[in-house]
This record gives C-alpha cells, structure tokens and sequence, in this order.
C-alpha cells in the first residue's frame, strides 16, 4: 500500500464504492478491454496528437503533456481495442485481467480523480501533480502490472476516512466550484469540466448537433424531431380538448388522442355542404356550433339566399327578388322542404340528428341538404343490415 | 453414466418459463439441448431480423406461442422511416406451414398486413390469443377476418397501434359461435364499432375478463355492456361524456356497483369529468388506473378519484396532476409500483406541471416503486439523490425532462451527480432513460454501477467518445443503447466492438458517426448488420466520403446476414 502515501491527497472517494477488486477482474475477463501492457505504454509514449485520439474528442487538442498524458492514460486499452480478445490471448491471463481492469479503472481514475478531488476541496493543482504521479508508477515500470489494482486498495483505504461520493455530499458540489476559477491553467482539461458545468461553456465541445452545448444558456424549446419522446397521439391532447369539458360535448370528438396525422388537431372543422338545387357548395366550421340546432340554422343562413336567387333565376331569368324569402326550416326532424343528411367516414349517408353531437363531429365528412320528397327513395345507410342509422345510434 | 430418461427432464423443463433458463440449459449437453428444443413451446425473438423464420422452425419444432419484435425503440417518436422493416408476413407464411398448433402470437412494432392477418386466421386452427403493440398496416378488414375464422380466440389485444379504419363491420364478424372471449381490447380504433353486435358478443362470452372499448362507444352503451359483463376484471372506457344526472348516467351507476371484480380501469377517451363519482365504489378495489388518454379531467376531479384508490399498484396519469395531486398518491397508494407521469401540453408554455418535488413525495410516500416513467420541466441533483435513496428498488427509470438539456435548476450544474445516485443506489436497474444537462461523468457512474443495466436511453448528452465508452465498456447486461443527438463518434462506436455481438442493437442518430466509421464497423464484424438510414440522399452508395456524418445508424447482431427487405433508404453495409 506504499503507493498510495506519495500521493497523500489523491483518493477519489468514489473509489470506496468500487466492487472489490475481484469482482472487477472477474468482469473484465470476458470483456473487450484486453490489452498487453506492451501496447499500452506504446500509446503512453505516442504523441499527444494522433488521429486516434484527437478524433471525435476536440477537447484534448494536446493542451500540455500533462493533459495529453492522463487523457492518454483515459484510453489506453479502449484506443487500441480493435482486435480485442485476440490481444488478450497474448498475455497470461493476469496480465489480461489486470491490465483489462486498468482499462477501465484507468478510464475512471483519470476523470473520477480530478472530478472527486475537486469535491473534497482540494485545489486541481496539486492534485493533478500527484495524479500525474500516480500515473507514471503503473505507466513507467513494465514489470507492475498489479500496482495498478493496488493503487486502487490504496485508495480504497484512504477513502474510507473520507467522505462520501459527491452524490451523497449535497454541499461539496457549491464547493468545488470556487476553485475552478484558479485552474486557469487548465482550461480546457476534460477532467475539469466534468465536474463543473462553468467551464463547459469553454471547452470546445463537439458540439450536440441540435443544441447550442452551453449549460448557461437555457435552450428554448425547439421543435427538436421526436422530442419529447412521446406516442404521437399523445401530442395534442392539449390543443384538442377544450378546458372545460361541458356535458354537451362541446369538445370535439375524435380528432384528439388517435394515433393522429397533424391534422386531426385543428382548431377548425370545415366541411363541404351543398344542397339539392344550388349548384355552388359552401363550407361550414362544424367546431363553431355546439347543437344540431344551431346547425340547422346555420344551414338556413346559408342557403336561404342562394336558394331563392337560384329560383328567380330558373323560373324567370331576372334578377327580380321578390321578398318573401322563405326560411329553411324543419331540417332534423323530416317536416321541412328539405332534410339534412351527412356522410361519414365510411362513405354512408346518414341521416343527420341520430348521435350525440361530438359524435355526428367526429364522423362527418360532409354534409348535404337534400329534398325530403326524394329522401324515401335514397338508401340512406348502407345496405349491409348491421349499419343502418338506427342501429348504430344510441337511442 | 445413469441414464437418466428423456421424458423426465421433459418433465423438468416444463418448469423452466423464463427463456434465459432454456436457453442455458440447452447448452449443457447435447441430450439436453435435443430434450430441450423439442419441449420449447414459447420463443422469444426480440429482433424479428436477427435470425430467419427457417431457422426458429428448424431448432424448435413445436412452437406454440411466438413473440417478435420489429422495429428500433426510436420507432416510437417517429424517428424512424415508415417503410423501414419488420414485416410479419415472411414469419406467418413459415409457420403456417410449421406450426399447425400455433396458438399465440405477440408482435410489437411490426408492420402487419392484412394478408397477413387474413393468412394467420385460416392457418392456425388452435389459434387463440393475437397482441399486436404498436404495429401499424392493417385495417379492420384483417380484424375481421381474425374474427371470423379463429373459432377458439381467446384474446384480441390491440395496444396504441395505427389501424385504418374502413368500412368493415369487424365486430360482427364475431360468429355467434364464438363464446371464448377472454380479453378484447379496441381501444386503439378511430371508428365507430357496431353497439349491437358488440352487446351481443360481451353477453354470449362469459369469460370475458378484459375489455377495452375505443371512443365511439358512448357513455349510454357502457351501462348495457357493463351490465352483461359484470364479471369483467379490467375495463376501459371509451366516451364518457353527458350530463352527469341523465337516466344513462343513473343507470352506469346501478351497473358498475354490479362490477365487483373490477381492478383495472383505463379509457375515458373523452371525458366529463362530473360524472367521475360513479366509478368511487370500484376504486377500493384497482390496482391499476390509467387516465392519460384523459385530458378533460380536472386535477380536483383526478385527485377525488385517487383519493379512494388504497390499493392502487399501477397509475398512469398527465401531469396536470401537479405536485399536490402526486403528494396525494403518495399518501393514498402506498402500494405503488409503477408510475407513469405524462405530459398533457408538452410544446405549450408549461402551464401545471410536475416537478422534482412531486418525484420526492412519491418516492417517500411509495417504498415498492420500482418503475417510473416521469416527465417534467425541472429537475435536480438533490432530488435525484433523495429519490435514489428513499427508493432503491428500481429497477426502470425513466426520466424525461421536457427541454433537452437542462441543468439543475437551482444550482445549474449538469444533472451527472443525480442520475449517477441512482444507478449507485438501485442495484436492480434494467432500464434508464437520461435527460437534461449531462456530460461524460454521468456514463462513467453507469458505467460503473448499472451492472444489471439492461436498455439505456441517450439524447443530447455527453460531451466526448469517453461517454458511450464508459458504458460499453462498463454495463455487462446491455441489451439494447439507443443515442440520439450525443456527440459520440467513431471512436467511441470502434473501440469496444466486441461488445455489440453480446448486445441486441445499437442506435445511434445524429450523433457524429461518420459513414467510414461504419463501414470500419461493417467490415471488422461480419455478424452485425450496420444499417444506415439516410432519407435525405437515397444513393448514398454513390457518395463516397466517408467523412460524412451519418443520419442514423443502427447496428444488431444476426445469423442471416443482411437482410432482402431493406428499403432503398436504408444501406446495410
């Protein structure tokens, strides 16, 4: 346990929570990080700017060779994994687990320290000088490939006279963030910035591609494609559903919550509405009435015009209005000149007035007024026994 | 050695349902595998294309029940193309010829044809039980022809999928014969369903135990059906809406205190909520509600409601509940298991929502939650951590904050400290979904600690390629990584490639993964399937710069290769 007294400051408190270490080697075995330690001190030892490390990571653009060497010492047999167990059979099988331990560990080490020593208050500086130590005793003796599993009992030790993991140290995270400021130096170490979300708004990060990545900035929220990840029928309940859900079913039928087309949560429903005799159709906002009767005399409002032009022109070819307009009435219940019919999503003619309004809204497709005289003789509904309009209405 | 028979390990595998078990018990021996792949009669496929119909139908011959499933979670929120895969057809041609005594089959995300649907029902004559979740191409053209020709079906289960609603008249299709309903569910359907013919199959079925109506069945025919069915166990309603003191409404009253053994109610498709007192007397008794498709409630009337549910296990709500309301549930139903908070207005202003303290309320007042799926506008490090130790029984977590990259919002740190109590604390976890600000040391925490990690959900986090190497190479059960939106590149994707043939799939979109990378990808691992999807340039075989990012990827492990039914956008390299 000598190691760890060089480096009297330096034990990561998240160390203690570490599984012991024989569960690691045990973990390790199977696992893709096996590495010889030859390759690993070929990677230490290789220039803090080759491909394989700057890319895809623009952070770690050699800042200083400490950096480059504890970001190395982050990768070691992540980097050069391509082959992996075909590596790992090179070695004994301690070599294999210990230095596939490191692997990982390493990666953990590296950014666990800095992060977990800037919780315990202790300025970056000297902690990266002991990081950097601890780093060159595995790194430079060939011959110790266990002193790395046992720097981490060391430190497993230490840890536990300190406290706990930051995550149980609510006050240790205000803390640490007064001593960034000093680590001017530096900047743009990786380590640092993982614990401190001021310096991220530094770091030349690769950036999100959706988000301008700066934790102070508050990001609006953007129309991000599938954000948030939710079913799309569940993205319009609000714009569907009125606030108050009255009984006589002013909120709109089916166009919310179905596994919807945007479309279905308009705030309008417009549908097409021509009558027997007047060759031009209107349309009419089916949201904008609440009741059938409010339809209806819509219908009235409509057509009344059109329908007494169109007679004064059929019948005498002058544009003579006389002045008895007559109201269109009697459209729901069969005593008028005229009935109201509709056609559903099915295709059928039905008769309008059966179903409860938010019904009848949320199967209509479009209306027609048609000349009761001639209603006896339309097939109103479909021929199939089952959907006739009577049948399907909840009377 | 002794012999020991055949027929008695037959025996003893009867006991083994969970597949992780057959499967390791067919690799102890030879005889054992043999006894074993006869005596298999439920498979589990979680990727339809990593293996072929032929080759399920060759290992395991007497197959009754088949689950598989198709798409990419991502699928969900429309992130994946329409057209991109995972037809069932191939899969019921094979068995038809196969498995004469098929008698269940579960689908999600798959596209299922009518010909399909059609193929399936005149195949199987013992065919009783059909789940299709969030599968689309259909209509109810193949629902009736499944209702006119399974004469034994005991459960139709239609969950969130996209049916097109035609002019069939499927419910009638039900042929008087058939009384063996068990569990329908239609609740999925836009159109309108013939009242009749459905009162009519609820009274002839008297073992109907769940039933799931869709919105055209009003509030008038729930009483007549609930009347005829007083038996049912899980109900979902479809419209309940009218005047709360109307005849129809007196008489729901008088039905549903007939319905005793009610324990799951979900539905209230359109609702009024006035009229929600009519449900108190079975409230004592659920265990599961969900109201999320219930917009029209209001958080009074919700609150009222739960208020009588002691026993609730399972709640599935919108979160204009707010914090009161989830305070509520957490000092009524104490023995929650799972709760599901979803947004009711999630591109508007924010206007009720939940928050962090409604999170810490639940998890002091429910010990057994074990599965969560929350979303909110705020969240925090130390509420994060004070849920992680008030329950460390989790074992799925999922948390969406609405903006994608939030901090904490009173310390403005990234929230890496309270998602990494979380995997530290619950030791179970299979599942977690992050969100909000994150940067590498979140990963490094479940790389670390999420041991039992099984499916990890990314989406704008992370700051490097150490995030996702952190995870591969530390979370030894991962099944599945889906990653959108992280910047995570070709280092990350190519060092721990091993590590994807223990998975189940791999997705990363818009993430800075370049097409040469999965091409490296491609050829170093001859067993993955590397699909690229690129719908904005269908000939991306003729770009070749392989610098280019690429849109989406996703990587799954197979025995058949690439597949035949890739559409022109995506490219299998």
């Amino acid at each position: 346990m000598e190691g760890c007294t060089r480096n009297g400051m330096v034990c990561p408190k998240l160390l203690d929570l570490i599984p012991n270490e024989g569960e690691w080697v045990v973990r390790r075995d199977e696992g893709s990080i096996g590495v010889s330690e030859d390759k690993k001190l070929e990677l230490r030892l290789g220039p803090p700017g080759e491909d394989w490390f700057i890319k895809g990571s623009s952070k770690n653009n050699g800042n200083d060779n400490d950096t480059s060497l504890l970001s190395l010492g982050c990768f070691p047999s992540s980097m050069i994994n391509s082959n992996n167990s075909s590596n790992s059979s090179n070695n004994n099988n301690n070599n294999a687990s210990h230095g596939s331990k490191r692997g990982f560990l390493d990666t953990v080490e590296a950014n666990a320290e800095e992060a977990w020593v800037l919780n315990n208050g202790n300025p970056l500086s000297s902690s990266e000088k002991s990081t950097g130590t601890l780093f060159s005793s595995p790194w430079s003796s060939n011959s110790s490939p266990c002193l790395s599993p046992k720097a981490f009992q060391m430190k497993t030790q230490q840890q536990q006279h300190q406290s706990r993991p930051s995550f149980l140290q609510l006050s240790s995270i205000p803390q640490s963030m007064p001593a960034m400021p000093k680590e001017s130096s530096q900047t743009c170490s990786t380590k640092v910035e993982l614990q401190n979300s001021e310096q991220k708004a530094c770091s030349p990060a690769s950036a999100n591609t959706a988000v301008p990545n700066s934790s102070q900035k508050r990001t609006a929220p953007a129309p991000v494609v599938g954000w948030p990840p939710i079913r799309s029928f569940r993205k319009n309940l609000a714009s569907s559903s009125s606030s108050k859900p009255a009984p006589e079913s002013y909120k709109v039928g089916a166009d919310e919550v179905t596994p919807g087309k945007p479309e279905d949560c308009r705030k309008n429903l417009f549908v097409k509405i021509n009558m027997d005799g007047v060759p031009i159709g209107r349309k009419v906002d089916l949201k904008s009435y609440g009741c059938y009767e409010k339809l209806s005399s819509a219908v009235d409002e409509l057509f009344r015009g059109l329908l007494a032009a169109q007679r004064d022109c059929s019948a005498s070819g002058n544009h003579n209005k006389t002045e008895e307009v007559k109201a269109i009435t009697g459209l729901l219940d069969g005593s008028g000149e005229y009935t109201l019919v509709y056609e559903d999503n099915e295709g059928d003619r039905m008769l309008v007035g059966d179903v409860p309004w938010h019904m009848f809204v949320s199967t209509v497709k479009r209306l027609r007024v048609l000349k009761s005289s001639e209603l006896p003789a339309l097939h109103i509904g479909s021929t199939k026994q089952e959907k006739t309009p009577l049948d399907s209405g909840v009377r | 050695m002794t012999y020991f028979p055949e027929e008695v390990l037959e025996h003893v595998f009867d006991f083994l349902s969970s597949h992780r078990d057959r499967n390791a018990v067919s690799q102890v021996c030879k005889s054992w595998f043999r006894v074993e792949r006869w005596s298999r009669h439920r498979v589990f496929i979680g990727n339809c294309y990593a293996i072929s119909p032929e080759r399920v139908i060759a290992r395991f011959p007497r197959v009754r029940a088949l689950t598989l499933k198709g798409k990419p979670h991502f699928a969900d929120f429309s992130l994946v193309p329409h057209d991109w895969g995972g037809f069932v057809y191939p899969w019921i041609v094979a068995m038809a010829k196969s498995y004469p005594d098929l008698e269940e089959l579960r689908l999600k995300r798959m596209v299922v044809s009518d010909e399909s649907l059609e193929l399936l029902s005149r195949s199987f004559p013992n065919f009783q039980s059909l789940v299709l979740v969030s599968c689309e191409g259909f209509s109810t053209d193949g629902l009736a022809s499944i209702a006119a020709n399974c004469r034994v079906l005991r459960e139709l289960d239609l969950q969130e999928n996209e049916v097109e609603d035609r002019r069939g008249h499927w419910l009638g299709c039900f042929p008087d014969s058939c009384t063996s309903l068990v569990s329908l569910n239609f609740a999925c359907l836009k159109g309108e369903v013939n009242l009749g013919a459905l009162e009519r199959l609820v009274a002839r079925c008297p073992n109907l135990r769940s039933l799931r109506l869709n919105r055209a069945v009003p509030l008038e025919a729930l009483h007549k059906i609930l009347t005829r069915a007083p038996q049912l166990v899980d109900i979902g309603i479809g419209s309940y809406v009218h005047e709360s003191n109307s005849e129809a409404y007196v008489k729901l009253c008088n039905a549903v205190l007939n319905c005793k053994s009610v324990q799951s109610l979900s539905g209230f498709l359109e609702v009024a909520p006035c009229c929600l007192p009519a449900f108190y007397p079975i409230c004592l008794n659920l265990t599961s509600l969900n109201l999320s498709y219930a917009p029209g409630i209001q958080g009074n009337e919700l609150i009222n409601l739960i208020r009588h549910c002691r026993k609730l296990q399972r709640l599935w709500i919108l979160d204009y509940i707010g914090d009161k309301g989830l305070e509520v549930v957490a000092s009524t139903c104490k023995e929650l298991q799972e709760l599901r908070v979803f947004p009711y207005d999630p591109y508007g202003g924010g206007n009720a929502t939940v928050t962090e303290e409604g999170l810490v309320a639940i998890s002091m007042g429910c010990p057994k939650l074990h599965s969560l799926l929350y979303f909110c506008r705020q969240m925090t490090n130390a509420a994060l951590i004070n849920v992680a130790k008030n329950c460390p029984n989790f074992t799925r977590f999922r948390l969406c904050i609405l903006d994608p990259t939030k901090p904490d919002h009173v310390t403005l740190q990234p929230l890496d400290e309270g998602f990494g109590a979380i995997v530290q604390s619950c030791k179970g976890l299979r599942r977690l979904s992050l969100s909000g600000l994150l940067t590498d040391q979140v990963f490094l925490y479940i790389g670390m600690y999420a041991e039992r990690l099984e499916m990890l959900s990314i989406a704008f986090a992370g700051e490097s390629d150490k995030g996702m190497l952190y995870v591969l190479n530390g979370c030894k059960n991962l099944r599945k990584l889906e990653i959108r939106d992280s910047p995570f590149g070709d280092i990350a994707l190519l060092t721990n490639v091993g590590k994807y043939e223990t998975m189940r799939s791999l997705w990363m979109s818009s993430c800075d993964v370049t097409l040469g990378g999965c091409k490296a990808l491609a050829k170093k691992m001859p067993r993955l399937n590397v699909e690229i999807i690129n719908e904005k340039d269908q000939m991306m075989e003729n770009s070749h710069d392989d610098g280019e990012k690429v849109e989406k990827m996703f990587v799954y492990r197979t025995l058949c290769g690439p597949r035949r039914d890739a559409p022109d956008f995506v490219w299998t390299l």
